[in-house]
């Protein structure tokens, strides 16, 4: 892949946005994720609807003012309502978020997330992480969940220390039977490809590479055995139409680094 | 230290019931200073603060809890920001009860949450966002616990003692997320009139559950109206005077955190403050109480501390983002 044309996080927002489908509300978090929600409203959703974890629906976010936090007036924008935090995942509850955008400090081979502490002793923590904020609630309650994140071997790891955000927990039903009716992780974007689950067991499986980069490299860069789609697609790579925009949403490079 | 288990009186409804029908429900002036406001506060007290993350933080009330030395409180805030930091350093609060906490993105994970976390000083029990909202509107509603369906199946279950119950109707489990009762709410508002009706503009966050849940309520506002100002809006009010115990008028009362229109968050203050800590450690914390908390006898004299560009320049930022 030309790596001279874009960077890791460039990357992922391009990818991410081309996730987003026209006529859905989705829940984005600061960063990359809200990058890529507003770059597909300006491409080819434009009746996409962000919905933010401060209690917020319908932002403009305005370019060279991206917000660092969810609840603050950068993220709340040209908004067309102020729900409340709790009302806002209350929407999701009740089904109106279709996509649910996480990232992940720890990701395991089914797809839950730690953002808790690294350590097996919660009270006890080797590091602690800030901790779950929204994530749980939109693992649980979107329709879908797609995971952001860079591919790293340290962040794909076998079992994680502490379920946050649960995806499809141990496998097989193990969701379902633990109440979780709804959603669930189906797509992991990465910096090396795009991972999505073995439709029975829900363990990981490797369902496209971005150019330039084969099945190997990404398990080479896993910490457990991935599965393979019975077809690997390649992707796209980022047109310089949709750096552009892109890039014009962070002029400072806040988040595009 | 940890105990996973929840409090009872954190979600008895009867005993919070009983503990609101036997204070006064007074439509009486309720304007006081910010100390005599805050001598309401014990030791061991359980304080709920409003806002969210640098957002409408009622920071003049923590800066004097902070001041009168209280000790062994236990702190609940949906996201947790540098006001958390400052009542760890203080060796003011022995366990937080938050979903997240840091100050964001940019300054990377909070240093103070993992020093005085993972040393075991503070115990850190983690709900999530909506848990812990419902967990403020179990409260304002009186009820003992919330149907829901979030934090199911993850680790989070045992870390606050969630229990699940059977839905009668469809047989399916369902997080039965319990009501918190705190003992005292530390509220900031935009406006409220002297007999303490609040009425909040922007993003309402959780303060309106939160002052109903309390038994204690202390409200700080950027500005006193007149009564027929609240008269003449009264759907603005989200926070009846009844519900109020005292009311400090207090501008710029969040700041550097931010207040929706009236002035954004100084990014810079912050990572001015994460430098220090980044340079010297935990430590560094310690001098920045002297400084901003100690210090300073007057509120005014720890705006003055910002000075008066700084503060102007973070309400004409308000201005264009929200007007």
């Amino acid at each position: 892949m030309n790596t001279e044309r874009f960077n890791a996080a460039e990357l992922l927002a391009v990818i991410a946005a081309r996730q987003l489908r026209d006529d859905t509300a989705v829940f984005a978090g600061v960063g990359v994720p809200l990058l890529a929600a507003a770059l597909a409203k300006r491409r080819h959703a434009p009746r996409l609807t962000m919905v933010i974890e401060g209690g917020i629906i319908g932002p403009q976010i305005a370019p060279g003012r991206l917000p660092v936090s969810t609840n603050e007036m950068r993220a709340a924008h040209r908004a067309t309502m102020l729900p409340g935090i709790t009302d806002a995942f209350l929407f999701a509850q009740r089904g109106f978020v279709d996509v649910g955008f996480m990232g992940g400090a720890q990701i395991d081979q089914y797809g839950n997330i730690n953002t808790s502490v690294l350590g097996p002793d919660y009270w006890h923590p080797k590091v602690r992480l800030p901790g779950t904020g929204g994530a749980n609630d939109i693992a649980s309650l979107c329709r879908e969940v797609i995971i952001v994140t860079p591919h790293e071997k340290r962040r794909f790891v076998e079992r994680v220390d502490f379920v946050t955000s649960p995806a499809w927990l141990r496998g097989d039903g193990t969701r379902r039977a633990a109440g979780l009716l709804f959603g669930g992780v189906s797509r992991v974007v990465t910096t090396l490809g795009i991972l999505g689950f073995e439709p029975d067991s829900k363990r990981m499986r490797i369902e496209a590479t971005h150019p330039g980069v084969t099945a190997d490299v990404i398990r080479q860069n896993t910490g457990f055995a991935l599965l393979e789609a019975a077809q690997i697609e390649t992707t796209e790579p980022p047109s310089d139409d949709e750096l552009e925009m892109l890039r014009s949403l962070d002029p400072e490079r806040r988040f595009l680094g | 230290m940890g105990d996973p288990d929840l409090n009872p009186a954190e979600y008895d409804f009867i005993a919070a019931r009983r503990r609101v029908e036997a204070k006064p429900k007074s439509a009486a002036e309720k304007l006081t200073s910010l100390e005599e406001a805050v001598g309401r506060v014990k030791d061991g007290d359980h304080l709920s603060v409003g806002g969210c993350l640098f957002s409408r933080t009622p920071l003049a009330l923590v800066r004097e809890v902070l001041r009168q030395r209280r000790r062994a409180l236990t702190l609940s805030r949906n996201l947790t920001c540098t006001e958390g930091e400052l009542l760890m350093a203080a060796g003011a609060v022995s366990r937080v009860v938050t979903a997240w906490m840091s100050i964001g993105l940019p300054w990377g994970v909070s240093k103070i949450l993992r020093h005085y976390v993972e040393t075991g000083a503070v115990a850190l029990e983690e709900w999530s966002h909506l848990a812990l909202g419902l967990r403020f509107r179990a409260g304002a509603m009186g009820v003992p616990f919330l149907p829901a369906l979030t934090m199911l199946g993850s680790d989070l279950v045992g870390v606050g003692g969630l229990k699940t119950i059977q839905d009668p109707y469809t047989g399916e489990t369902l997080a039965a997320v319990p009501a918190l009762f705190p003992d005292v709410a530390l509220i900031h508002v935009h406006r409220a009139d002297v007999f303490g009706n609040c009425q909040i503009d922007g993003y309402p966050h959780m303060d309106a559950d939160i002052a109903r849940a309390a038994t204690t309520v202390l409200v700080t506002t950027e500005e006193i109206v007149p009564e027929e100002e609240t008269r003449r809006y009264p759907d603005r009010t989200v926070i009846p005077g009844l519900a109020v115990d005292a009311l400090v008028h207090v501008p710029f009362g969040s700041f550097p955190h931010e207040c929706y229109g009236l002035y954004e968050a100084d990014y810079d203050h912050f990572a001015e403050y994460t430098a220090a800590i980044d340079a010297r450690g935990p430590g560094a914390v310690g001098d920045y109480l002297e400084r901003y908390v100690y210090g300073p006898p007057a509120w005014t004299d720890y705006l003055d501390l910002f000075g008066s560009e700084r503060l102007a320049l973070q309400a004409k930022r308000a201005r264009e983002l929200t007007r």
